[in-house]
């Protein structure tokens, strides 16, 4: 079981490295939809002796949320925007690759510094939700595309989802489910106002959003 | 059930006011779901229930003592809402309105969740119930500071969920169940683990920090502040704060129970302070009088937060100054807004003379700003005066003197712009709006009411709101 | 008699069979395309073509514009006999030999770009530049490959290094491997071994000059260097140490098999990457070695 999560959490962690390393705005929704797919199926694994109604019903919204629902809006907003597909970066794909990567190696050692529970000492939880915080907020602060920082935004949702599963035993259904909710709203109000920006700047490139300073 | 009353009237009366077919009467919902609001929220708070309603939610002694106050603030601004929205007869105001009341539901939910995740699903909803408010004026600029508003505080708040679970984890590896409920956590004590104890703190204080807006997280609030309508400025800087607030209490309060309450109040003195200290420089350097506001506003958290720090005495006088700063800031924000209207500028360079154009308003915003300043009679004098004296009491004599120095700074700021915008000779731009724009009673009303409401509670605190608070601090503190 | 005998196997493998790699792939793609495509054999009757012919030298060229494939050619000759064959084991085996290898590699780069820079033409000073700043962070993840085999095996000789598998980190390591390869043998997506486009090329263009049996050294250098790369991918991944001999050779011819076919495959179902991507697609190489590396330096730490 442990060895199959594990496999699954690496799977998200070089997601991860993938997305830093992309150019193009379809494969990066691609890919934190992907992650998104690969995060749902974990309550499945983790309870797999056991596969309640809650575990079954908590995987499935996630999968169809994350995996779905949640890119099939970004894939609207981008179309209805007619953004120019190639990813600006702030910080060059190299940089923030490496980064990324340096990023990840310090999640894994951090996370074996944490005092973990005994059943938690092997699994690459921790490291797994550490790694994706920290590469949402890389893209949070080095792509200037608007759709590419809600990306950053979700890859950063998925780590904490991530280490929420340390919990799952413990956290009621409704709580994930409100959550969900919040995101897919989140990322539908965000849809709207990248929809705004682009009508009012004529342009979806954040650097653009100038006016306000001190 | 009145707690969920609460909720479910201003959230029923959102869905009525999106269906409402009329542009013109709709505004009216504001007020109606207002006075309801306001209506309940006292009733509970003078008649309290006996136990919570719910483990994972209810009104307790904090909610009572913080809710009334964000209610009377709606009442204010919904009063406003109506001859506001009027003028804007050209704009739909369907989602506004809508947006406007989810928020008071979901700002009460807030209030009363007494469970971690749905505290932070309620801020969630509030942050995003409060979109479509900031750009309702639909210009370049206000879809910018909505954009930050979003990113910042969205990514605040997943930090915010991220320490949740952190905190959650800190349950279970002291041997706990995990559970998110404030009750069970503060019963776990010391028994939860240490270093989740406060990494769990440092997030979540990030994260409701930002919300909140502590700086350095508040980068989003001149932005929205400044291109926000005035009404919903208020709403922000006097309701959702107060949410973050209390967010910042409650988990404070767990913090405290697993025996990291030293690092909690030093990391919150220093949070508090450095507020103080970037609010106070920048509103020496302010020139729009919007964005001056929001500054004010990241001065007040300051000084919560200090309080909050200082805890007894000084967390008392800071329930005393969450009511002053919802009051006041209100009546800033109403009448800053007139002024706005009136004045068709936003800085000082393009804006004086306006207790010519607008003098009624005009003068609510030069007493508003003597009560934001804290001078006396007040409420903030008394409140900001009880936190000094605590600080003083409990040792922190060089951040007394810090505080009061920023003060001191930001009363320089603030009077600077107000009296370049009130003072002086009309600008023409102004002259020509001035034809448009006639100052009505409906829209003088609601900031001035706000107003004589902080100087009541500044000269005569009512012994109700006393008792409320001193419930709020024992809840939060349980062994004193 | 057996040692010198054995030697001459190891000889004829490395020399003989190397030519027919660049065949195999150029089949794979002809067979995706649905061409016929060159004969399998191509390679050899270029070689014995080119030998034949005469050479021409720039009138500003030094002997080092002969020297230099002649040297890459030996250097990466010695290199190949240093590797261990499956069964047969090395010819010559000490303590960090592995590092002579990658050393003898990079002398070859150096006489080739040297060779390049000699002909004073723009064009090759350009290729030359490239094929250096890409070899820094190909070595990188070369080095880290090698690091993460000695960490594992606790030893600094191939011999010892090769012969246990990668365990978890396998899959890691072969990606990385693999797309180290594909930049030193300049297949797509980082080099296209077709074109002659000067704007485009790496690899082609710093041996454009290059004519009879000096391009036969250096175009059967490349075949070799191909092999050694295949071999060194299929050693460090399967176990194949462990096995009888027979099915060791097995193992072996049908891992270079693979190797082959997969390149032959990526070079038709991919395209040339655009140009400043190859640091990003190195890098990414560079990262899965030094993933494979942590994997054993855990995997040892357990």
């Amino acid at each position: 079981m442990s060895g199959l999560l594990n496999l699954l959490i690496g799977l998200a962690m070089g997601l991860n490295l993938v997305a830093l390393g992309t150019g193009r705005l379809p494969s990066l929704i691609r890919i934190a939809a992907l992650q998104g797919m690969v995060l749902g199926i974990m309550p499945l694994v983790i309870e797999a002796h056991d596969w309640r109604m809650m575990v079954l019903v908590i995987a499935a919204a996630t999968v169809a949320m994350k995996g779905l629902v949640i890119p099939a809006l970004l894939r609207r907003a981008m179309r209805t925007a007619n953004i120019d597909r190639d990813l600006d970066p702030l910080i060059g794909f190299l940089p923030s690759l490496l980064l990324g990567a340096a990023g990840m190696i310090g999640a894994v050692v951090l996370a074996r510094r944490l005092p973990l529970l005994p059943e938690h000492h092997e699994s690459l939880l921790v490291a797994g939700a550490l790694a994706s915080v920290l590469t949402g907020l890389l893209l949070l602060i080095g792509r200037s595309k608007a759709i590419s920082q809600v990306c950053g935004y979700l890859i950063l949702e998925n780590g904490i989802y991530l280490f929420g599963l340390l919990l799952i035993h413990s956290t009621p259904l409704l709580v994930e489910a409100g959550i969900l909710l919040d995101l897919t709203v989140a990322v539908f109000v965000t849809g709207i106002i990248v929809d705004r920006i682009q009508r009012a700047f004529d342009s979806l490139d954040t650097r653009k959003l100038t006016v306000l300073r001190e | 059930m009145k707690e969920l009353l609460l909720i479910f009237v201003p959230l029923v009366a959102a869905g009525a006011a999106a269906l409402w077919p009329d542009n013109r009467t709709r505004p009216w919902f504001l007020p109606a779901a207002g006075l309801a609001h306001a209506l309940l929220a006292f009733g509970l708070m003078l008649r309290p229930p006996e136990s919570p309603f719910h483990a994972w939610f209810g009104c307790d002694p904090l909610a009572r003592a913080m809710l009334p106050a964000v209610s009377l603030l709606f009442l204010g601004c919904a009063a406003y809402g109506v001859p506001y929205l009027r003028l804007r007869a050209e704009r739909p105001n369907r989602v506004f309105v809508a947006g406007f009341l989810a928020a008071l539901g979901l700002m009460s939910a807030a209030h009363m969740a007494r469970h971690l995740g749905l505290l932070w699903i309620a801020t969630e909803a509030v942050t995003l119930s409060s979109v479509p408010l900031l750009h309702f004026n639909n210009t370049p600029r206000a879809f910018e500071a909505t954009w930050k508003y979003l990113l910042v505080g969205g990514t605040g708040i997943a930090l915010s969920l991220l320490g949740s679970f952190c905190l959650g984890y800190a349950s279970l590896h002291g041997g706990g169940a995990g559970d998110l409920t404030f009750a069970a956590l503060m019963a776990q004590g010391t028994a939860l683990s240490r270093p989740w104890v406060l990494i769990a703190w440092v997030l979540l204080l990030v994260g409701y920090g930002t919300k909140m807006g502590l700086a350095p997280m508040h980068t989003w609030k001149p932005d929205a502040y400044g291109e926000a309508p005035g009404i919903v400025g208020a709403m922000l800087a006097g309701g959702v704060t107060t949410v973050a607030f209390t967010a910042v209490l409650r988990v404070r309060a767990v913090v405290d129970a697993a025996g990291a309450g030293e690092v909690a109040s030093r990391t919150l003195l220093v949070i508090g302070l450095f507020s103080m200290l970037v609010a106070a420089l920048f509103l020496l350097s302010a020139r729009d009088f919007k964005r001056m506001l929001a500054y004010s506003s990241v001065e007040h958290m300051g000084i919560l937060s200090l309080g909050a720090a200082v805890g007894g005495v000084g967390l008392w006088a800071a329930f005393f100054h969450v009511w002053n700063n919802s009051m006041t800031k209100g009546a800033l924000f109403l009448s800053a807004g007139n002024l706005r209207r009136a004045a068709g500028g936003r800085t000082i360079d393009e804006v004086s003379g306006m207790s010519v154009i607008t003098p009624r308003s005009a003068a609510l915003f030069v007493a508003a700003l003597f009560a934001v300043t804290a001078c006396p009679p007040f409420g903030p004098f008394f409140s900001e005066l009880l936190i000094v004296k605590s600080t003083f009491a409990t040792g922190h004599g060089w951040a007394a003197a810090f505080f009061l120095g920023c003060l001191l700074l930001a009363f320089f700021g603030l009077t600077r712009v107000v009296f370049a915008i009130v003072y002086g000779r009309p600008r023409q731009a102004a002259r020509e709006m001035d034809h448009r724009y006639r100052e009505t009673l409906a829209v003088v009303l609601p900031p001035a009411a706000l107003l004589l409401l902080a100087l009541g509670l500044g000269l005569a605190t009512p012994n109700a709101l006393r008792e409320a608070w001193t419930a709020a601090v024992r809840q939060l503190s349980p062994t004193p | 008699m057996i040692s010198i005998l054995e030697f001459l196997v190891r000889f004829a493998v490395w020399l003989l069979l190397a030519p027919l790699l660049p065949g195999l792939i150029n089949k794979v793609k002809a067979w995706v395309a649905g061409r016929r495509g060159p004969p399998v054999l191509q390679l050899y009757y270029d070689l014995t073509r080119l030998w034949r012919k005469g050479v021409v030298v720039s009138t500003l060229a030094s002997p080092g514009f002969i020297a230099g494939p002649a040297v890459a050619w030996v250097a990466v000759l010695a290199a190949a006999l240093l590797l261990p064959l499956g069964p047969l084991g090395t010819s010559l085996s000490f303590r960090g030999d592995v590092i002579l290898l990658v050393y003898l590699l990079a002398l070859a780069r150096f006489c080739t770009a040297w060779a390049a820079l000699e002909t004073g033409s723009a064009f090759e000073g350009m290729g030359a530049a490239r094929e250096v700043s890409y070899a820094v962070l190909a070595e990188a993840a070369v080095i880290t490959a090698v690091l993460t085999l000695s960490l594992q095996s606790g030893s600094l000789s191939l011999a010892a290094m090769l012969v246990p598998s990668a365990g978890a980190g396998a899959v890691l390591l072969a990606v990385g491997l693999f797309t180290v390869l594909l930049a030193e043998n300049c297949r797509v997506p980082f080099d296209d071994p077709n074109t002659h486009l000067e704007l485009t090329m790496i690899h082609e263009v710093m041996v454009l000059d290059h004519s009879g049996p000096p391009l036969a050294a250096v175009l059967h250098g490349a075949a070799m260097k191909l092999l050694l790369f295949s071999v060194l991918l299929v050693q460090a991944v399967l176990p194949v140490g462990e096995l009888p001999p027979a099915a060791a050779v097995g193992a072996l011819v049908a891992g270079v098999l693979l190797v082959t076919v997969a390149v032959g495959l990526v070079e038709s179902l991919l395209a040339r990457a655009a140009f400043r991507r190859v640091p990003l697609l190195l890098t990414t190489a560079f990262l899965l070695c030094v993933f494979a590396l942590l994997v054993a330096w855990k995997g040892g730490a357990a």
